[in-house]
C-alpha cells in the first residue's frame, strides 16, 4: 500500500498530537515533584524545575508513613498474586480443555463478575470480614484481591492453556498420567511464562487498587499505598503540591516497571483469551 | 500428588478439548475446588447476600437487628431525587468517556499499524496510563488542572487565550474535566483491544481493495471495520460498564464535587454505606445500578448485531 507524502505528513503530525497527550501529565507530575517549595508557589509555573531538589521526597516520608504504607501494599499485592495464580492455573486448565457444565458456568461468571458494581459486593464482604475481625487487616484485604483477581487470572491463564498443544498431554495421558499429574508435569512448565506474567497483572491490579482498601482499612498503619496518598489530599482538597507529587510518583514506579516487562505478554494473553474464546 | 486419581482412571486416555458434554471426572474437580470455593464464599456468596441485603433495613453500628422491610428501599429509590441526579450523572459519564475515547483510541491503534518512526515510543508512552494507580492519575491531573500552579492555565495564558479557571470547582467544567481524564486513563486497553483487531484482519483484503483503487476511507469502511465490529462491540460494553462503575478517579479528583455535579453512582452508594451506615439502602442502589446497565446494553447489543445483519 503507498501512502502518500501528504498523508504521511498528517499521520505523523497526529502521531505526535496522541504523544504530548499521553505524555503531558506525566512530565508534570515528575516536574511538579523535583521543584522547590518556592517555585511550587509562583503563578507562572515552568515546564522543567529551574532549581530540581529532593525535598518534596523527605517531606512526604516526613508527613505520611509512606514505607509502612508501601510495605503494606507489597504484602497485599504479592498474597494476592501467589495465591491467585496458585488457585487459578489448575481451574483454567479445566476450563480450556474441557467445554463442561462447569466450564460454561465458570466462563459465565468471568463475565458477569465484570459487570457487577463492588458496592453490592463489598457491604456484605464488610460484615463477613467484620465477624471474622478481618477488618482493617491486611489478611482480610488479601482474601478479597484474591478473587478479586481470579476473573482475569482465569482469563489470561485460559488463554495460555488453549496455546499448549494437547498432544504431549494425551501421550501423558497414555502413558498411565492422571488430570493432576499431567498438569504438574507437563503443561505447566510450558505455561510458566503464562503464569508469571499473570500473577504479574495481578500483582500491579492489587497494588493500585483502592476501593476495597479504601473500604476494609481504618488506621493509617495499615493502610496501602493508594490510600495513604489521599492523605495528602488534605480535608478541603488543599494539598501541598510537592510532597503530593512526590509520593505519587514513587507510588507508580513499581508498577511501571513491572508492565514495562511484561507488556508484550499481558497484551498477548488477552488477546489469546479474547480471541479464542 | 493423588496418584490413586491418576491410577484409577489409567486406561482412559484424556478427553480431547472440544468433547462437550463430558462428565467433569474427579481429578478435574481437585483441580476446580481450590479456586471454585473461594470464588463461592467470596464472590457469588456476597453477591446474593448484596441483593438480599436490598431488602432489610441493615444498618453498620446499630443495635436492634436487621428486618426484611420488603420492597420499601426501592420505593424509596424511586423518590430519591439526589440518586436519580447521580445515576444521570454516571450515564452521561459513562458515555462522555466511553464514545471518545473509543474514537481516539480507534485513531491510535491505526496510526499505530502503519509503518511510522515513532511507534515505539508512543506504545511505550501508552504503558503509563494504563500502568498507574487510579489514585495517581487522580493526583496527577489535579496537579494539571490545578488553577495557579497547574500547566494548563499555564499555557492558556501562554497562548493569550485569558486566564483559565478552577476546572475541577466550576459548576459547569467539572464533570467535563473529569471525563477528560476518564478518556486518557483508558485509552491504552481500548488501543490496544483494537490493534489487536486490526492486526487480526487479512492483510492480502487490504492490498487487494487497495489495486481496485479504493481510498483509505472507503478502505476503512469496506475491509477493516466489518472486521473490527465485534471487538469494538465488546471493548465500548465493557468500558460502558467500568465506567459507569468507576470510583476512585473521580473520588480523588473531586470526591463527587461541587455540589454533586460530579458525584456518579459508586460515589453516593459509597457515602451512603460507609459515610452514613446505610447498607440495606445502598445495596438497593447496587441492585439498581445492575439492572439498568443490563438493560441498556442488552439493548445496545441486540440493537447492533441485528444492525450487522441488515447491514
Amino acid at each position: 500500500m503507498r501512502t502518500s507524502r501528504r498523508a504521511r505528513a498528517g499521520q505523523y503530525a497526529a502521531l505526535l498530537a496522541y504523544l504530548v497527550f499521553l505524555a503531558f501529565p506525566f512530565l508534570w507530575l515528575v516536574s511538579t515533584a523535583f521543584k522547590p517549595a518556592r517555585e511550587l508557589a509562583s503563578l507562572h509555573p515552568t515546564w522543567l524545575p529551574q532549581d530540581p531538589t529532593l525535598d518534596n521526597f523527605r517531606q512526604a516520608f516526613d508527613e505520611q508513613p509512606l514505607l509502612r504504607a508501601a510495605l503494606n501494599s507489597l504484602v497485599a499485592a504479592l498474597g494476592a498474586a501467589v495465591i491467585a495464580v496458585l488457585i487459578a492455573t489448575p481451574m483454567a486448565y479445566v476450563m480450556a480443555r474441557h467445554r463442561t457444565r462447569l466450564a460454561k458456568a465458570a466462563t459465565g461468571w468471568v463475565v458477569v463478575s465484570q459487570a457487577f458494581p463492588f458496592v453490592l459486593v463489598i457491604i456484605p464482604l464488610f460484615l463477613v470480614l467484620k465477624n471474622l475481625h478481618l477488618i482493617n487487616s491486611v489478611a482480610g484485604l488479601v482474601m478479597v484481591y484474591v478473587v478479586w483477581a481470579l476473573p482475569f487470572a482465569l482469563w489470561m491463564l485460559v488463554g495460555y492453556v488453549r496455546a499448549v498443544p494437547t498432544e504431549m498431554e494425551e501421550a501423558a495421558a497414555v502413558d498411565g498420567a492422571g488430570k493432576v499429574r499431567t498438569l504438574v508435569s507437563i503443561t505447566a512448565p510450558l505455561l510458566a511464562p503464562g503464569i508469571v506474567a499473570t500473577a504479574l497483572f495481578a500483582f500491579i491490579t492489587a497494588w493500585n487498587e483502592f476501593f476495597f482498601a479504601l473500604v476494609l482499612l481504618k488506621t493509617p498503619e495499615k493502610q496501602t499505598l493508594p490510600v495513604v496518598l489521599t492523605h495528602f489530599l488534605g480535608a478541603e482538597g488543599v494539598a501541598d503540591l510537592g510532597p503530593l507529587a512526590a509520593a505519587a510518583f514513587l507510588a507508580t514506579i513499581p508498577s511501571l516497571v513491572v508492565f514495562a516487562l511484561i507488556q508484550k505478554r499481558i497484551t498477548g494473553g488477552m488477546l489469546a483469551g479474547a480471541v479464542k474464546s | 500428588m493423588t496418584l490413586a486419581t491418576a491410577r484409577k482412571r489409567s486406561a482412559k486416555p484424556a478427553p480431547r478439548a472440544g468433547g462437550s458434554g463430558r462428565p467433569v471426572d474427579h481429578g478435574a474437580w481437585f483441580l476446580v475446588l481450590p479456586a471454585l470455593i473461594p470464588i463461592l464464599v467470596l464472590s457469588v456468596g456476597p453477591l446474593l447476600y448484596g441483593i438480599a441485603l436490598a431488602f432489610t433495613d441493615a444498618q453498620s453500628g446499630r443495635t436492634e437487628p436487621t428486618q426484611w422491610v420488603g420492597a420499601l428501599n426501592f420505593q424509596d429509590l424511586l423518590h430519591d431525587t439526589l440518586f436519580w441526579e447521580s445515576f444521570r450523572i454516571g450515564l452521561v459519564w459513562a458515555v462522555g468517556v466511553t464514545v471518545p475515547q473509543f474514537v481516539l483510541a480507534l485513531g491510535l491503534a491505526l496510526l499505530l499499524n502503519e509503518e511510522l518512526r515513532l511507534r515505539w515510543l508512543a506504545r511505550a508512552l501508552a504503558i503509563i496510563p494504563w500502568a498507574m494507580p487510579e489514585v495517581v492519575v487522580g493526583i496527577m491531573w489535579r496537579l494539571v488542572y490545578n488553577p495557579d500552579a497547574g500547566i494548563l492555565n499555564e499555557t492558556i495564558r501562554d497562548l493569550g487565550l485569558g486566564d483559565g479557571r478552577d476546572w475541577l470547582s466550576g459548576l459547569a467544567s467539572a464533570l467535563p474535566a473529569v471525563i477528560v481524564v476518564g478518556i486518557w486513563a483508558g485509552m491504552p486497553q481500548t488501543t490496544v483491544a483494537l490493534l489487536a483487531g486490526l492486526q487480526n484482519t487479512p492483510r492480502e483484503l487490504h492490498e487487494a481493495a487497495a489495486m481496485d483503487g479504493a481510498g483509505a476511507w472507503r478502505r476503512f469502511r469496506t475491509v477493516t471495520w466489518p472486521a473490527l465490529k465485534p471487538v469494538a462491540l465488546a471493548i465500548t460494553a465493557l468500558n460502558f460498564i467500568w465506567n459507569f462503575n468507576s470510583f476512585a478517579l473521580v473520588y480523588v479528583l473531586t470526591q463527587g464535587g461541587p455540589g454533586g455535579r460530579t458525584r456518579l453512582p459508586m460515589l453516593f452508594a459509597y457515602e451512603e454505606a460507609f459515610r452514613y451506615g446505610q447498607f440495606g439502602y445502598a445495596a438497593a442502589m447496587g441492585c439498581v445500578m445492575v439492572a439498568v446497565i443490563s438493560v441498556i446494553l442488552a439493548v445496545h447489543l441486540v440493537g447492533r448485531l441485528r444492525g450487522g445483519e441488515d447491514a
